[in-house]
């Protein structure tokens, strides 16, 4: 009857309408971050940022981060995180140019299955002996680092193959860039899949529940080793795009995208506990990223401050989330 | 009658101690006689007489990793985990590289014990933050991981700077009456034993465990959740701190990226040790035998020629076997309690 309540569940409504549809207060965010790196742009160095070709570089450099965090999305959407992302995307990009004299086929079918290996002890670690995913990953990671540090040891030449160059740093008619046409149909597979298909209904019933899930029939190892799995075979495919670009491999050419991926996936709404969410959140969390990282580029910050700012990006974040979750 | 029904309840009694103390200690046991056949087996693979100093060498080698899993064991305890502890001993590390180089030996004692009292504040702060924003302790402990390792790169971004020489001594080339018992041994039983020991038995120390066992129930019991919590963190941190400290009198200078495998090896030490990551079950004598363990597997594997990258792999995969053994036993657990 007094005035009061009518603001309050109007900022309901509001929070409501935010929270169902993220992209809506993403893409302001986005365009937002995006209007700023211009202005800072002009102010440092007179040039604009905010051009078709700008955008279109944006797009080209956060396919990348957007396919890593593509699998780290169906992880956590079951309530589990992969820390091994980073040395995936190295082991990739190593395999493209360790074995790119034998031609970009043979290269990146092996980069794939190495990524796939990968995903695939981690998701046994997780769903058959239940170890947490976190320390698995972890301890994959670390024996996968050992493995390429005594790889790179050896005699070869390094080759990326001009396929994978191509595909990784160039574009068509100027403005769209080739791995778009991989980032793309992946995108529309995960978004639609996760929503229509039976094995992505059952990502959101694991994350939501595992016990539930486990009693309604579903069998939680199974989707458990396959979102591992997926995560392997789409942070190789993002490392090979990334070797491409770079057109050489080092040892950390993957590390820079760990928390960025765990970032993306948050900043894109998908719940730490798993169970709500999905790919179409990450990728605006990938774009915005990836524009973050210009500006930081232009404001001449430190790998330092980059990475304490992510950190406090991801906690930020996450316990907006946590209040907005639990207050409801 | 009532004769012979008290004697079958004492000893069954009797039995049940016996049993309780078996299911208590028995892993502890293990991990020291695992140690104890590595040693052997380290004894029996080199040729060279075995002497005070290749004692004095694993001491060193294994502090700071005691230290790690020493935190990680209580974080673990109180129902947590601390992702944050190897950047937090990077961080360490090269804050005293940096600024303990030009100190005298003084000076240098006293800054030590400030980092401590600084880790502890880190931790607490940690601690803090998954209290008031109810945020997965995971999820906080791995943000808080990338920024100490930020700051660490901050401080230093190459390796660098130093340690006052008599600092360095102390720990490496040191030993405690005889010369077989290596001062940084002994450093890492006092500082566990003055630390550790007190609060154990302490209020705090009840509290830590019934936290990490059931949380409702030990708020229910009237258990400040929330201050138990944040000590927790701050005790890992404090640990933390000191396995910085360790790090940097063991190698001698400051390299921002030294801490990375700490927060692993600290986890993988505290589940061989026999805490369980599930809370409220262990001690700290476990992990720190475990961190020799561990240490020593990659000393034997190093002497016994194998490429230094090639036994950080062995390491790791052993520590994920022991993971997945872990997984498996909370696993049967798990099933027969239901």
């Amino acid at each position: 009857m007094t005035t009061t309540p009518v603001p309050e569940t109007r900022r309901i409504e509001v929070r409501r309408l935010l929270g169902d549809n993220p992209a809506i207060v993403l893409t302001f965010v986005f365009v937002g971050l995006f209007i700023a790196t211009d202005i800072v742009n002009r102010v440092q160095s007179g040039h604009a940022f905010a051009t078709p070709k700008q955008l279109s570089t944006t797009f080209l450099y956060a396919a990348v981060l957007g396919l890593i965090a593509a699998g780290q999305t169906l992880v956590m959407l079951t309530g589990g995180v992969d820390l091994s992302v980073a040395t995936t995307v190295t082991a990739a990009a190593f395999t493209v140019s360790r074995v790119g004299t034998h031609g970009a086929a043979e290269s990146i079918a092996l980069a794939l299955g190495v990524g796939l290996l990968i995903g695939a002890v981690n998701g046994v670690g997780v769903s058959i002996f239940r170890v947490n995913p976190l320390i698995m990953t972890l301890g994959v990671s670390v024996i996968t680092l050992g493995l390429l540090t005594v790889e790179a040891q050896g005699q070869f030449t390094a080759l990326v193959p001009d396929f994978v160059a191509t595909l990784g740093s160039e574009r068509v008619l100027s403005y769209i860039p080739y791995d778009l046409f991989i980032w793309a149909p992946i995108a529309a597979v995960i978004i639609l899949g996760l929503r229509y298909s039976g094995i992505g209904r059952m990502i959101y019933a694991v994350g939501d529940n595992p016990v539930a899930a486990r009693l309604g029939g579903v069998r939680v190892w199974q989707v458990q080793l396959f979102v591992y799995a997926m995560c392997g075979v789409l942070s190789a495919l993002g490392g090979i795009l990334l070797v491409g670009f770079n057109n050489a491999a080092d040892l950390g050419i993957g590390a820079p995208f760990l928390l960025p991926s765990v970032a993306a996936v948050v900043i894109g709404g998908t719940s730490i506990f798993g169970g709500s969410g999905g790919y179409a959140g990450t990728i605006f969390g990938a774009l915005i990223l990836t524009v973050l990282d210009s500006l930081l580029v232009i404001l001449n910050a430190s790998q330092a401050t980059r990475q304490i700012l992510y950190g406090l990006i991801v906690l930020g974040l996450a316990a907006i989330y946590a209040r907005t979750s639990s207050s409801s | 009658m009532s004769e012979p029904a008290a004697t079958t309840f004492g000893e069954a009694r009797r039995q049940l101690d016996v049993r309780r103390l078996a299911r208590r200690h028995g892993w502890t046991v293990g991990v020291f006689v695992l140690l104890l056949v590595i040693v052997l087996y380290w004894r029996s693979s080199t040729a060279v007489a075995w002497g005070p100093f290749d004692v004095q060498s694993v001491a060193i080698d294994a502090m700071p990793l005691a230290f790690a899993a020493c935190g990680q064991a209580i974080a673990i305890i109180s129902g947590g985990i601390d992702l944050s502890i190897g950047s937090l001993m990077a961080l360490v590390n090269v804050v005293a590289a940096r600024w303990m180089v030009t100190m005298s030996l003084r000076e240098a004692i006293f800054f030590m014990l400030l980092i401590v009292l600084a880790g502890a504040l880190a931790g607490a702060l940690t601690g803090t933050l998954i209290v008031v924003t109810r945020v997965a302790d995971i999820i906080v402990t791995l943000s808080m991981l990338f920024v100490w390792a930020g700051a660490a790169l901050a401080v230093m971004t190459i390796p660098g700077g130093g340690i006052p020489p008599r600092l360095g001594t102390l720990v490496t080339v040191d030993t405690v009456f005889t010369t077989w018992l290596p001062a940084a041994l002994v450093i890492l039983v006092g500082v566990v034993a003055v630390v550790w020991i007190p609060i154990r038995s302490s209020r705090l120390g009840l509290a830590l465990y019934a936290v990490g066992s059931n949380r409702n129930a030990a708020y229910l019991a009237g258990v400040n959740v929330a201050r138990t919590r944040i000590a927790a963190y701050a005790l890992s941190g404090t640990f933390a701190a000191l396995g910085g400290l360790a790090l940097t009198m063991a190698s001698g200078i400051g390299d921002p990226h030294a801490g990375d495998i700490y927060t692993l090896n600290s986890v993988a030490a505290v589940v061989l040790g026999g805490v369980s990551l599930l809370g409220g079950v262990g001690g700290l004598i476990g992990p720190i035998a475990a961190a020799f363990v561990l240490t020593l597997v990659k000393t034997v594997l190093i002497i016994r020629g194998v490429d230094q990258n090639w036994a950080q792999v062995i390491q790791g995969t052993l520590i994920v076997v022991v993971m997945m053994l872990g997984g498996l036993a909370l696993r049967q657990k798990g099933k027969s309690g239901t």
